[in-house]
């Protein structure tokens, strides 16, 4: 009833390539975002911040990056940690070494490293697909992991190797209250996935979408399948590097290797296949799931005062009962839920 | 509906009840039950439960209950992380906490100073926190990793006879590839060069279930001792890979975190002979009969097995429980008995433990861990180990005393490692009163 776009009419071509072509979409937005930059750092408790809503936006953008490679350009990738590795390695030693640089220039250089690293480690891309380039990005993974433990210069010669990170501060003002953390977080996060959306509309995105779906036919029809491959690398591995430096200076507080595992990219990996493949949106919704789930159970898990070693063990297996209950219900993900959701309310109350 | 009134009259009872107790002391426990090192979790989180539930059946601290609430970390930093600021503000607040994971300590390091809650470090990193100038609120209580390598130096040459006999001689380090593993090296590098010995390091990559090239290397440099530094499931294939290539165990020596049941009984007869360093003399103590009696008698053990029941974990969890316990204790007689400490006074009782023979023996641990005497300069306390030998069923103590290293050398490096933080987080190393 409330969503309907009778009376909508599109007069221009500008207005017919919104983002969000329904009104009530765009005003749900816009309180959605008016909401999370305004109530939530006033009225949300620190907790909530720092502990739940901080590491939920990291992990979308990480989600978002992997997204753009995996979903939108085809190229399974395995090495999504790495990459956050390697931008949080870089921001933290671009502010070791270089004094006085902004926090955000060190951000964006520790992007701009993960994207190199993530263009050489793309080339195998240009001969491989499938399986094999994901076990080829595996070899990212246990190379950068690797490189950090092995050269001390990269961890400021730590004796163990790991580094508490230095403050975050900008323009003389230092970020140290989770409600400052969280609008720094917010703000990063909400600018890069307007770019992101932008991007995949544009003929960039088109050219990767077109590379996914049958990179012979995109490479007839004139697409240059090593500069937009390599793109989409560099793109997607920016995303994660800037993910990883936040994870680290406005998350954890420390980098070290160990927090960049295996395992950290086969979450992120996760997080796209139950959120939705080739959706921007479904970047945030896995991020949720994987991320907050565990988190829900647990603390649900307490309230029914049940004992710690059988919450634990319990949370764990209603985590994985979930995960494969939605991947039945809806193979593409929890986006597609959401578009069909969509879809039904349009009719609503009339189906037929 | 009836099920549904049930559980809303449950919360309502929970939430009442959540209020009545907040005198009590709450003290955090982001624990890990389940994962890749659950066996540690639930050993050493389980001994200091069982050691509240005693503390409390007992009548508490001077009349204050314990209380305390766990949440599952994983071992991971960023569950542990939210763990830490779940519980921080429970229950008026948590006084005290331990992640038992050197990863979960350093994301939280920067925080317990601001949020004023003070942390043990039974047995990690980072060592330097020792110096309670610079980490006012991080204790690394009895023994630091650097306290331990320097220990195990000192055992192996008493085992060849005393120090210079050390000279020429070759030791293998053969380690977790990780901070955990990394963090002793500054010690065994500088005792090396000291000595004359020759240190062959040899990296695992974590989690370590394949060995076979390393051990392969082991055979071919033919070391005297080979230290292994590892953790969970990297220890018993070492053992295992160690008798495949028919390297003798009594020539290895595990580090405390390679040497429990859980290292041992999985390798079989691999390990009969094999000895790791231990802060806990193994054994039965009068609190250890106290606990079977008046807790796991009565249905409350947090063990599931109770076999379990005094193993290397469960006594180290034992271990730091006395210690929190006796922390909170100390701080009554400061700040006035039968009150709630906050964590700022909890500090102080840490920073002024003395837990001295006598006191062990009242206590019925006499002997379980060495004496540990706190101050702002040493927040170690104690620094001596024990060796402990695998026999094929149990461990046996073979140090009849505690071992202590160079602590001259441990100290020296600890204070420039400190010092080095504290340049860097801009941070003036004074004492806290």
């Amino acid at each position: 009833m409330l969503y309907r776009e009778t009376g909508q009419f599109k007069t221009s071509y500008q207005s017919d390539n919104q983002i969000f072509p329904i009104r009530q979409d765009r005003v749900a937005i816009s309180c959605l975002l008016l909401f999370a930059a305004v109530a939530v750092p006033l009225f949300a408790s620190p907790y909530m911040l720092s502990a739940i809503l901080i590491p939920f936006l990291i992990f979308a953008l990480a989600a978002l990056g992997l997204n753009i490679l995996t979903g939108y350009a085809g190229q399974l990738s395995l090495g999504s940690a790495a990459f956050m590795a390697v931008g949080a390695f870089a921001s933290f030693n671009f502010i070791a070494r270089l004094p006085g640089i902004p926090m955000l220039a060190a951000f964006v250089l520790g992007g701009l490293c993960a994207a190199m690293v993530g263009i050489v480690f793309g080339l195998p891309s240009l001969r491989v697909r499938g399986f094999y380039l994901a076990a080829s990005t595996l070899a990212t993974q246990f190379f950068v992991i690797w490189c950090l433990t092995k050269i001390p210069y990269l961890t400021n010669y730590s004796a163990s190797g790991v580094v508490t990170v230095q403050k975050m501060q900008m323009f003389g003002y230092e970020f140290n209250s989770p409600a400052s953390k969280y609008l720094l977080v917010l703000a990063i996060v909400a600018f890069l996935t307007l770019l992101a959306k932008n991007m995949i509309r544009s003929s960039v995105g088109r050219s990767w979408m077109a590379i996914r779906d049958m990179d012979m036919a995109a490479e007839v029809i004139g697409f240059r399948p090593l500069r937009t491959k390599l793109l989409a690398f560099a793109v997607s591995s920016f995303y994660c590097g800037v993910a990883g430096a936040l994870y680290a200076f406005a998350y954890l507080g420390t980098v070290e290797p160990e927090a960049y595992n295996l395992d950290l990219s086969f979450r992120i990996l996760f997080m796209i296949i139950i959120g939705g493949v080739g959706s921007v949106l479904g970047s945030f919704l896995g991020a949720a799931f994987i991320v907050l789930l565990p988190v829900m159970l647990n603390i649900f898990g307490h309230f029914l005062g049940l004992p710690t070693n059988y919450a634990s063990n319990l949370e764990l297996m209603v985590f994985g009962a979930l995960i494969i209950f939605f991947l039945i219900v809806e193979p593409h993900g929890l986006a597609r839920l959401w578009q069909i959701g969509k879809e039904k309310l349009r009719l609503w109350p009339f189906p037929h | 509906m009836k099920r549904i009134k049930s559980i809303l009259l449950g919360a309502a009872l929970l939430g009442a009840f959540g209020q009545t107790i907040a005198a009590d002391q709450f003290v955090a426990l982001p624990s890990y039950r389940i994962g890749s090192y659950a066996a540690g979790g639930s050993g050493i989180y389980g001994g200091a439960i069982d050691y509240f539930n005693l503390v409390n059946a007992n009548g508490g601290v001077n009349g204050v209950k314990i209380l305390w609430e766990e949440c599952e970390t994983e071992y991971n930093p960023s569950r542990g992380v939210e763990c830490y600021e779940r519980l921080k503000t429970k229950n008026g607040g948590a006084t005290l906490v331990d992640p038992l994971s050197t990863g979960i300590a350093y994301g939280i390091l920067d925080r317990l100073a601001t949020d004023k809650i003070p942390m043990t470090m039974l047995g990690y990193g980072r060592s330097d926190a020792a110096n309670g100038k610079v980490f006012p609120y991080i204790f690394p209580l009895i023994t630091s990793y650097f306290n331990q390598a320097a220990g195990m130096i000192k055992y192996l040459a008493d085992k060849n006879g005393g120090y210079d006999k050390l000279k020429g001689k070759k030791i293998a380090y053969l380690y977790h590839d990780s901070p955990f593993g990394k963090e002793p090296m500054p010690v065994l590098d500088a005792q090396a060069k000291q000595y004359g010995f020759e240190l062959v390091k040899i990296a695992v990559a974590p989690p370590g279930n394949e060995q076979q090239s390393q051990w392969l290397q082991i055979r071919q440099a033919n070391p005297d001792h080979v230290i292994l530094w590892g953790w969970g499931v990297m220890n018993s294939v070492a053992i295992k890979t160690a008798q495949r290539n028919g390297f003798p165990r009594e020539k290895m020596l595990g580090v405390w975190w390679a040497g429990s049941e859980e290292d041992t009984v999985p390798s079989g007869d691999a390990a009969k002979g094999y000895s790791a360093m231990t802060f806990n003399t193994p054994g039965n103590y009068p609190l250890i009969d106290d606990i079977r009696k008046k807790i796991y008698a009565t249905g409350k053990g947090n063990l599931a097995e109770q076999s379990r029941i005094g193993s290397v974990y469960h006594m180290r969890g034992l271990t730091m429980g006395v210690l929190w316990v006796e922390a909170i204790r100390t701080a009554q007689e400061k700040f006035g008995k039968g009150k709630v400490m906050t964590g700022e006074q909890i500090r102080w009782g840490l920073e002024h433990l003395d837990i001295n023979e006598a006191r062990q023996k009242t206590l019925g641990v006499f002997g379980m861990f060495p004496t540990v005497k706190t101050s702002c300069d040493d927040h170690e306390g104690s620094g001596a180990v024990k060796v402990q030998q695998w026999d094929g069923a149990k461990w046996i103590a073979i140090t009849p005393n505690w071992v202590v290293g160079d602590k001259a050398l441990t100290r020296k490096l600890l204070e420039e490692s400190s010092l080095t933080y504290a340049a860097e987080k801009k941070i003036t190393p004074a004492c806290l009163n």
